[in-house]
């Protein structure tokens, strides 16, 4: 399996055109009913089974959108899916059932960003306290937003 | 007025499936940092770990946001403190790229050299602190742990004559360097890294000699393979699960292509695996460093002008993943640029991180004083966990 072939594969499988990237990576857009079964997809078929990262961006009135960046480490290409939650949407489902690795980063993900991965087995905060008020990566959280003093 | 509740008198009659939950930190010796361990035990073995982390939190990636691409890197240094010069490296690497800025061929052996003579600081730090973590199967425990921190000065030193500080370096600039090296430098660096060489073999034999040593690295703490990548384990850590996954050698970026190394790779996966392929990084390291010193190409050292100047960073839209090997793995930067002055999201991928998510995997089963055997192998910088 080399890049170019996962490519194509992922446009003949999922019908998603827009395969952009480098010599090395792809690139894709997922809608958010197919995160599951295009993330299985890349585990199972692509041998995408390193886990890299999980994050998400705001992008404002635009809504959150998830990118999760996996690995296939033997033929030496990653991939990046991105999925759209649409505005006002902070639900995703789960990538954990897929990739364990996955369950600490969806933490960080929640804990930043407020997303809510459903099927997720252990949904808390990882990094701020389990007090915190807010999501701080969210565009609408100020940098100086004040917070009452650790005790 | 709030009442104080009576004292109960709980009756132990320990029969073999008694739980006791145990905290281990977030002040203990062998978390390096601030980590916190909450162990269920049945007697000796402990059967369940929760890992709670985010002691050291200080939202990079938020602060990121606030900060130009010419000032974040010094920033970034702090991400992971240990190894400051592949924290820088990763960033500049990815608003290089989104801005499509060369680096001068100079400039790209000095990142190198820097880089793996952090790797070499890193590794020593790690091998003094996971052989006092061992304690006293060696013999009184500081006996390395000292050793390993006398060259570390060294190199120390060597990064304070080039840049001036000790721990956080800011050398990295977008574009290049910040600073050239000093006359004379070149000469102690290669008597430096003779010594170092000179001294790893007397530690290994130390080391590898002691049967204590073996019995608690040897099969203890193993890692498969398909766990390795499940959970997105790197550097030392997968290649000491059979993974020959090296991102100098796998996306060669500023001229590691020019370089002859090896890349050691273990297929047992447990404590002493991930300490022989450590071991042999050192030595490839040096010999990376000895390489770049006798072909160093003359030049500039930047293609942008100096720090001190207005001229800013001009980074185009654009989005680029970055990553490149660090002491402890894979570190990643991940920079959406929308145009103007400050990134407008960062998403920093810290190898700790990743690696530190293997240990509620690997732990269960194990006896407590496994715990920190396996803890010490994973080599976490809390700074680059909680970042």
């Amino acid at each position: 399996m080399t890049r170019d072939q996962a490519a194509t594969l992922i446009g003949e499988r999922f019908g998603i055109a827009q395969v952009e990237g480098d010599s090395a990576t792809i690139v894709v857009t997922v809608p958010v009913e197919q995160w599951t079964p295009f993330a299985l997809f890349a585990k199972d078929t692509l041998g995408c089974r390193f886990f890299n990262f999980s994050t998400a961006v705001d992008w404002k009135e635009q809504g959150l959108e998830v990118v999760v960046r996996v690995d296939n480490v033997d033929a030496r290409f990653g991939l990046l899916m991105k999925t759209r939650l649409g505005p006002g949407v902070s639900a995703c489902p789960s990538l954990v059932p897929v990739y364990r690795g996955a369950n600490w980063m969806e933490r960080e993900c929640y804990d930043m960003f407020g997303i809510r991965f459903e099927g997720h087995p252990d949904l808390r905060r990882i990094l701020l306290g389990d007090d915190w008020e807010g999501h701080p990566l969210l565009k609408s959280y100020a940098v100086d937003t004040p917070h009452p003093p650790y005790r | 007025m709030s009442t104080v509740a009576p004292t109960k008198t709980v009756e132990f009659e320990y029969s073999g499936g008694e739980r006791l939950t145990m905290n281990m930190g977030p002040q203990h010796p062998s978390a390096h940092g601030v980590f916190r361990a909450i162990l269920t035990l049945e007697g000796e073995d402990v059967v369940g770990v929760d890992a709670v982390i985010g002691y050291l939190h200080r939202c990079h990636e938020k602060l990121s946001e606030t900060l130009t691409y010419a000032q974040y890197p010094s920033i970034a240094s702090k991400t992971d403190y240990v190894a400051a010069m592949t924290s820088e490296f990763a960033y500049v690497l990815a608003a290089e790229k989104i801005a499509k800025i060369e680096v001068p061929k100079r400039a790209q052996y000095l990142r190198v050299i820097c880089a793996e003579l952090q790797r070499v600081a890193s590794h020593l730090l790690w091998l003094g602190t996971w052989c006092l973590d061992m304690g006293g199967a060696l013999g009184g425990g500081a006996t390395i742990f000292l050793y390993c921190i006398r060259e570390r000065e060294l190199v120390l030193d060597l990064f304070e004559s080039l840049v001036g500080a000790r721990l956080l370096y800011g050398f990295y600039q977008v574009g290049g360097t910040r600073y050239d090296i000093p006359p004379g430098w070149a000469e102690t660096c290669r008597e430096t890294v003779d010594l170092i060489d000179r001294r790893i073999d007397e530690y290994e034999r130390m080391l590898e000699e002691n049967p204590f040593f073996l019995a608690r690295a040897k099969g203890v703490g193993l890692i498969s393979r398909e766990l390795a990548e499940d959970v997105g384990i790197s550097g030392p850590l997968l290649r000491g699960s059979g993974v020959a996954c090296d991102l100098r050698r796998a996306e060669p970026y500023s001229s590691y292509e020019d370089f002859d190394f090896r890349v050691p790779v273990e297929t047992a996966g447990d404590c002493f695996a991930r300490y022989r392929v450590r071991m042999v990084e050192f030595r490839e390291s040096l010999k990376i460093v000895r390489q770049a010193l006798d072909r160093l190409p003359e030049g500039p050292i930047s293609s942008r002008p100096g720090l001190k100047s207005v001229a800013q960073v001009r980074v185009p839209k654009g989005e680029y993943y970055a990553r490149v090997e660090g002491a402890r793995g894979e570190v990643g930067c991940y920079l959406i640029a929308d145009g103007s002055a400050k990134p407008y999201r960062m998403k920093w991928r810290g190898a700790s991180f990743s690696n530190l998510a293997v240990l509620p995997h690997i732990i269960p089963g194990h006896k407590v004083a496994d715990v920190v055997a396996i803890m010490g192998s994973v080599d976490p910088v809390f700074g680059e966990v909680d970042r």
